[in-house]
């Protein structure tokens, strides 16, 4: 919204969903999803609660695979591959597409090591090169001079706010080519919500970013492309502008205008 | 329904002159109030009573224990080997030092397997055939008689080596502390939030690194506990080692060899007609009492510090 996008931008997709349809047991929960998503662009799912956006957002990563009984079928294309080939290795997947949740979740351990075990886990960096790393991602994730001198102490001990945007810092360390945002500020105060804006507005020169909101105002401010959800379907795409000001739909227009029945 | 409401409607018109007032009364009935303290203080009572039984009969056989024991206490205690019938300077040293090797080496035997068990159960077979009969198994054997265990090792060990050890009182009671490690391993693994797990996944974690660097790291105070606890429950363990172990007249350090330790010389030296070795045995129950109620107490310390961070 805050950036007139420019064709070239808008010209690569960098993920594809082709006729998707998700199931948790016997409970159709998607259905036959068609959705582009463009690189280095920030896009955001809204829609009423249980419509379906997050279990769109955790197809994008395979995290329903943890549990048996949910099932997705179709194609989402990521780099000429479909992700949702039984085939497809799930912890190489998790590596190029990011995470953050809802509720922030520091792993018991420092911050240095909180950032640093996503890294470990694909690369071999020396001390310097991974003390680089750690003060970079916590820098992008504006967090950095707020932890600079306590790098030692336990992720546990920082608050809510500090806590999301140290999970943040931790999903850009591995650098993802995507990276999923689940309601990442529900849990914040309108500061720390701000400052977590702020930085997926910034984010989007390096990553594609994909964010579920409740807030409307939030994928107002920080989206370009906005997907309108209802009963598990996808009931409008488009640029952020258009959806919010010109939305084709009357269902979209009644939920923005909060006339939603 | 609606006849009973429309007569005492009627009833309360026909009663009373003013309705207007009463019909905004507050709905409290005193009586059922009142019946309500009753009964909480009755349940208070009973509670309280029962408490009061149980603690009288702790306190007096703490205060027995302390009574006889601590006279017992003294430096050769700890140093000299325990004696002859009625002769002076007697000790438990080679039973504190017997105890503390079977002992130390059962938890080093028992933790990794039963904390892997615990990880196996919580992490990756939920809902599995095999780990729900892991599970039912691992309950029988936390409330089996330890002198049943005793037996079986014996039957086991003893009577195919022709001789009580050390290590075969090391294998009963690792028999009897693994159970313990791995139900609290796989309840305080069952503790750890989902969304940790979810996290740390999704930064493209393999399970097993998942499992021990998160999930196991996270619970990593309350299973310390479970192993306290299990240390605790073994350190007084006596039938299992009547058994097995036996007993010892002399230092000895070899696990080969029949070894002395504190529960088997309490039962043997509480039996005896000599007073020493009857104030011995108090001694060593003393002892006993003091370490388990240590270990304890410092195992839910650092488990309650750790939370609290």
């Amino acid at each position: 919204m805050q950036t007139t996008l420019s064709p070239e931008v808008i010209s690569q997709n960098v993920l594809e969903i082709r006729n998707l349809n998700f199931y948790y047991g016997s409970f159709h929960s998607l259905k036959n999803i068609n959705l582009d998503i463009k690189e280095n662009t920030v896009t955001a799912f809204i829609g009423p609660s249980g419509c379906g956006k997050s279990t769109l957002l955790r197809t994008l990563n395979r995290m329903y695979d943890l549990y048996p009984g949910q099932r997705a079928e179709g194609e989402i294309m990521f780099k000429g591959e479909n992700i949702l080939n039984p085939k497809q290795d799930l912890n190489l997947l998790r590596a190029r597409v990011g995470m953050v949740f809802q509720k922030p979740t520091p792993f018991p351990m420092s911050i240095y090591d909180n950032i640093a075990f996503g890294v470990r886990l694909y690369e071999d960096l020396s001390r310097s090169e991974m003390d680089e790393r750690v003060e970079w991602a916590l820098q992008k994730a504006a967090i950095w001079t707020e932890v600079k001198d306590k790098l030692g102490q336990s992720g546990l001990s920082l608050s809510g706010g500090q806590q999301q945007r140290l999970c943040i810092a931790r999903g850009i360390a591995v650098k993802p080519a995507i990276l999923l945002l689940d309601e990442p500020t529900s849990a914040l105060d309108p500061i720390s919500t701000g400052k977590v804006e702020e930085l997926v507005t910034t984010l989007k020169s390096e990553y594609t970013v994909v964010i579920v909101t409740h807030n409307m105002q939030q994928a107002a401010r920080v989206s370009d492309f906005t997907a309108y959800m209802y009963l598990g379907d996808l009931v409008e795409f488009g640029e952020t502008e258009q959806v919010f000001f010109k939305p084709k739909r009357k269902e979209t227009e009644d939920y923005i205008t909060g006339r939603f029945g | 329904m609606n006849s009973t409401t429309s007569i005492s409607a009627t009833d309360q018109d026909a009663h009373q002159g003013d309705v207007s007032k009463m019909t905004i009364q507050e709905p409290i009935n005193m009586s059922i109030y009142a019946k309500r303290k009753r009964t909480n203080l009755i349940g208070l009572f009973l509670s309280m009573s029962a408490m009061t039984l149980g603690l009288v009969f702790l306190l007096w056989i703490l205060s027995i224990l302390f009574f006889k024991g601590f006279s017992a206490f003294s430096l050769d205690l700890f140093l000299n080997k325990t004696p002859g019938p009625d002769s002076v300077n007697g000790g438990l040293g080679n039973a504190i030092i017997g105890s503390l090797m079977i002992v130390v080496s059962c938890t080093l035997i028992s933790t990794p397997i039963g904390v892997m068990a615990g990880i196996y159960l919580s992490e990756y077979g939920q809902k599995s055939k095999f780990s729900e009969i892991t599970r039912f198994l691992n309950d029988i054997m936390l409330s089996a008689p330890s002198i049943v265990i005793g037996l079986f090792v014996y039957a086991l060990v003893v009577v195919n080596a022709k001789h009580f050890s050390g290590w075969a009182g090391t294998l009963a009671l690792t028999l009897i502390a693994i159970p313990v490690v791995v139900r609290t391993t796989e309840n305080m693994l069952s503790l750890v939030p989902v969304s940790l797990r979810e996290a740390a996944f999704a930064l493209g974690a393999p399970k097993w690194k998942v499992s021990l660097s998160i999930v196991l790291k996270a619970a990593r105070s309350g299973v310390m506990t479970g192993v306290l606890l299990a240390l605790a429950r073994v350190s007084g363990e006596t039938a299992p080692l009547l058994f097995t172990a036996l007993n010892n007249p002399f230092f000895s350090l070899d696990m080969n060899a029949p070894m002395a330790n504190l529960p088997v010389v309490i039962f043997q030296f509480a039996m005896s007609p000599y007073q020493n070795w009857v104030d011995l045995a108090w001694g060593g129950a003393l002892l006993i009492t003091l370490s388990v109620l240590g270990l304890n107490i410092f195992a839910r310390s650092y488990f309650k510090e750790k939370i609290s961070v």
